[in-house]
């Protein structure tokens, strides 16, 4: 069965869509990665959409649910590359994926992942006297 | 309305959407239609490819390219044979979903096309005819 890869870095995942998405593969993905963040702890997930040229109801859901569910496994995503006409088209069809971070390119998506991740770290050097 | 071209494939199997969205593409390259045009008639043609496989067990498109006036477009029609839809109305409505999903699927595609019709009849199955106009 064809696959779409999940590559893992530090503690971020690196998927790039490569082929146009059906309903399939895009099931098979949403397991498989929850599975992979699972195993690994990862704490980010990118997603590289750049070369998707179509995204419906079905495929739109899935990303959000790839969202709703990493963040719940205590795992950020963000998804990057979105085609204009793609992103244009998805607000038309009354899923504009406003629970999910976006970024232009892989290399701004990064920057996002490490900020959202380094924010959430406890914050150890600080509280040390109480404030209040 | 001109048809200047037509061409029909059935869809029974998911695999099947997929040269139908590559047909699909080709002839909305030819007539010349903007990117964001093509793209919001595949996203349409995807989901009521979809609606057909997942409550009516498939059915059968067809593509045409057609022309009124100086504008040209593409027009497709999905026949199936399935159970039909007893409220078309309550059908249309954004969220509404017999089939535990977004319910986005009709109403969606009425807005991403330029002309949109439904009609059903519960135990005969359902017809749904759009065109998206090139510069439409
Ligand atoms: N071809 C069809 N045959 C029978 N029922 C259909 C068909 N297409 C749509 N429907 C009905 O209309 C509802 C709304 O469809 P849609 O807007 O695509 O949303 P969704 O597929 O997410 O439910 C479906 O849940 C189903 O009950
Ligand atoms: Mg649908």
């Amino acid at each position: 069965m064809e696959k779409i890869p999940i590559l893992r870095m530090g503690n971020l995942l690196l998927v790039t869509i490569q082929v146009d998405l059906y309903d399939r593969l895009a099931e098979t993905l949403e397991s498989d990665l929850v599975q992979m963040i699972k195993k690994t702890g990862a704490r980010g997930v990118l997603i590289d959409i750049s070369a998707v040229s179509i995204i419906d109801s079905f495929m739109g859901r899935i990303i959000g649910n790839i969202a709703t569910m990493s963040k719940i496994l205590d795992a950020e995503t963000v998804v990057v590359g979105m085609q204009p006409a793609v992103a244009i088209t998805l607000v038309e069809l009354g899923l504009p994926l406003n629970g999910v971070l976006t970024a232009l390119n892989v290399e701004k998506g990064m920057e996002l992942l490490k900020k959202k991740i380094a924010e959430e770290e406890p914050e150890e050097e600080e509280d040390h006297g109480d404030t209040e | 309305m001109v048809t200047l071209n037509r061409e029909s494939m059935s869809i029974m199997r998911e695999i099947d959407v997929i040269p139908f969205r590559n047909r699909l593409k080709e002839y909305a390259v030819k007539i010349g239609m903007s990117l964001v045009n093509q793209t919001k008639i595949i996203t349409a043609a995807s989901e009521l490819a979809r609606n057909m496989l997942k409550y009516a067990n498939g059915g059968k498109v067809t593509i045409e390219v057609v022309s009124k006036g100086r504008e040209n477009g593409i027009r497709m029609v999905f026949k199936d044979e399935g159970p039909g839809i007893p409220d078309i109305d309550k059908a249309m409505k954004d969220g509404f979903s017999t089939g535990k999903s977004l319910g986005l699927g009709l109403p969606g595609t009425k807005r991403l096309v330029s002309e949109f019709a439904i009609t059903s009849e519960v135990g005969k199955g359902t017809t749904v005819i759009v065109t998206k106009w090139k510069n439409g």
